[in-house]
């Protein structure tokens, strides 16, 4: 006690001074409205600006957590809208005609895939099983042919577009009425022109004659547009030139098909093939 | 050592009536602003005892911060000074000395002494004053502008008036 007491009095300037430091400390922050203020403005400062960069690194950990909850939202959403509804109504167009019975049906379908830059073309559309579409179908669109419906699901079918090396379609030129095949590929990858082949050499041909469906095979009526002659490339020892043909459907635009059922498809082939049978 | 009381007493009221009516009204903007009441308690004897003394500079800025409606701030800043006053003390003056010296005057304690003395008690009491006033490290650059210039101010005037009221040393 006496040792405090002599440790006081030592120092009694320091302890004087911590007294009545404290005692104007607490008068100034207390009767001060600015300075109380300030205590505790720089608490909360100091308070909040700590908060916001925990929050920041929370707001890292939980960005898979917060990914995940705005892409099942976008999902949500995306179901809401009308697009994501299946359109399951079926525009058929058939002619009642008593005196000529009709050949060909037309289903018209919504292209929703398409592509035109790889070798080998496919189309998808919304239309399949369901609307009796089957495989090896004609498809053509307001201007002019498309392809042939490669597969069919319940509710799609992919063709196989002109734009494939795969693609044969039975053509002639209305002019003169010589018929070859339409094919795409074998040196040519542009998505505006097709080759006609196997037309004779003594066919006169010249830009601007049109190129038709022949109706020969069971895909297509007969005369539907396909493109106009823009030139012909000959091939060194072979009797037969390739003829550039400018096609009338612009593939990378398409937007609606219409799918051709030919009722007596069935009835031509089978016959067809049993006449091959015979021989 | 009632001449001593009644001088004290004088030159108490005389400062603080100067500080509160006059130098309140003085200033170059609020860059400087002197604070001339502290040569009160620079003048106290060597012999008043620490409790006299502390208690002393808490009333004297108390006193000040009426006028200036700041409370604590300049009985804090006082309190300071009066710590750093006895500290200088012990360390520049010798105890045996009191008898010849009993005030820190300038006649007494020649300029050199006296112009240290005033200078590094002025500038505790005024980092403290205007640190306390800020209450912010937000604007240093206009606190220690503040700082300088009021320091500098506040020993000028302190040190003319010492002059005026000179002394030579009586003996």
């Amino acid at each position: 006690m006496r040792n405090l007491w002599l440790l006081l009095s030592k120092y009694n300037a320091f302890f004087l001074f911590i007294i009545f430091f404290a005692i104007s400390i607490t008068l100034l922050v207390r009767n001060n409205s600015f300075q109380r203020s300030g205590v505790l403005n720089s608490s909360n400062q100091f308070i909040g600006e700590a908060y916001s960069r925990i929050n920041k690194f929370q707001s890292y950990l939980n960005l898979a957590k917060v990914n995940d909850s705005l892409a099942a939202e976008n999902a949500r959403l995306r179901n809401q809208m009308k697009n994501s509804f299946f359109d399951d109504s079926i525009e058929q167009k058939t002619v009642k005609d008593t005196v000529a019975r009709q050949q060909y049906v037309y289903i018209v379908a919504r292209v929703v895939n398409n592509s035109v830059h790889q070798k080998d073309n496919y189309l998808t559309i919304n239309r399949g099983k369901r609307h009796g579409i089957t495989k090896g179908m004609g498809v053509i669109s307001s201007s002019g042919i498309v392809g042939i419906v490669k597969d069919v699901s319940n509710n799609f079918a992919t063709i196989t577009s002109l734009l494939n090396n795969d693609t044969k379609i039975s053509a002639s030129i209305s002019e003169s009425h010589a018929f070859g095949s339409l094919v795409w590929g074998e040196g040519n990858y542009n998505p505006q022109t097709a080759l006609l082949q196997d037309i004779p050499n003594h066919i006169i041909i010249k830009r601007g004659q049109h190129v038709i469906t022949s109706g020969y095979s069971t895909l297509f009526p007969a005369n539907l547009q396909i493109g106009t002659i823009i030139g012909v490339r000959n091939k060194g020892g072979e009797s037969f030139p390739d003829i550039v043909v400018k096609l009338n459907t612009d593939f990378s635009t398409l937007q609606y098909v219409y799918v051709i059922r030919n009722v007596f498809a069935l009835e031509k082939e089978s016959i067809e093939a049993h006449s091959k049978n015979n021989e | 050592m009632s001449r001593i009381i009644i001088t004290n007493l004088i030159r108490f009221v005389a400062l603080i009536f100067i500080q509160a009516f006059l130098l309140k009204n003085i200033g170059y903007y609020s860059l400087a602003t002197p604070f001339i009441y502290i040569l009160f308690i620079l003048l106290l004897p060597f012999e008043t005892p620490n409790w006299l003394l502390f208690t002393l500079a808490f009333l004297t800025g108390l006193t000040v911060d009426a006028f200036y409606d700041t409370a604590g701030i300049n009985a804090a800043a006082c309190t300071v000074l009066a710590f750093v006053r006895t500290i200088f003390i012990n360390i520049t003056v010798q105890r045996q000395g009191f008898e010849n010296e009993p005030e820190p005057k300038l006649g007494i304690m020649g300029f050199r002494w006296f112009f240290f003395y005033t200078i590094v008690l002025t500038l505790f009491h005024h980092l403290t004053l205007i640190f306390l006033e800020a209450f912010s490290f937000s604007e240093l650059k206009y606190i220690l502008i503040r700082f300088i210039l009021c320091s500098a101010f506040t020993v000028f005037l302190i040190l003319i008036s010492e002059f005026i009221f000179f002394r030579k040393k009586e003996r």
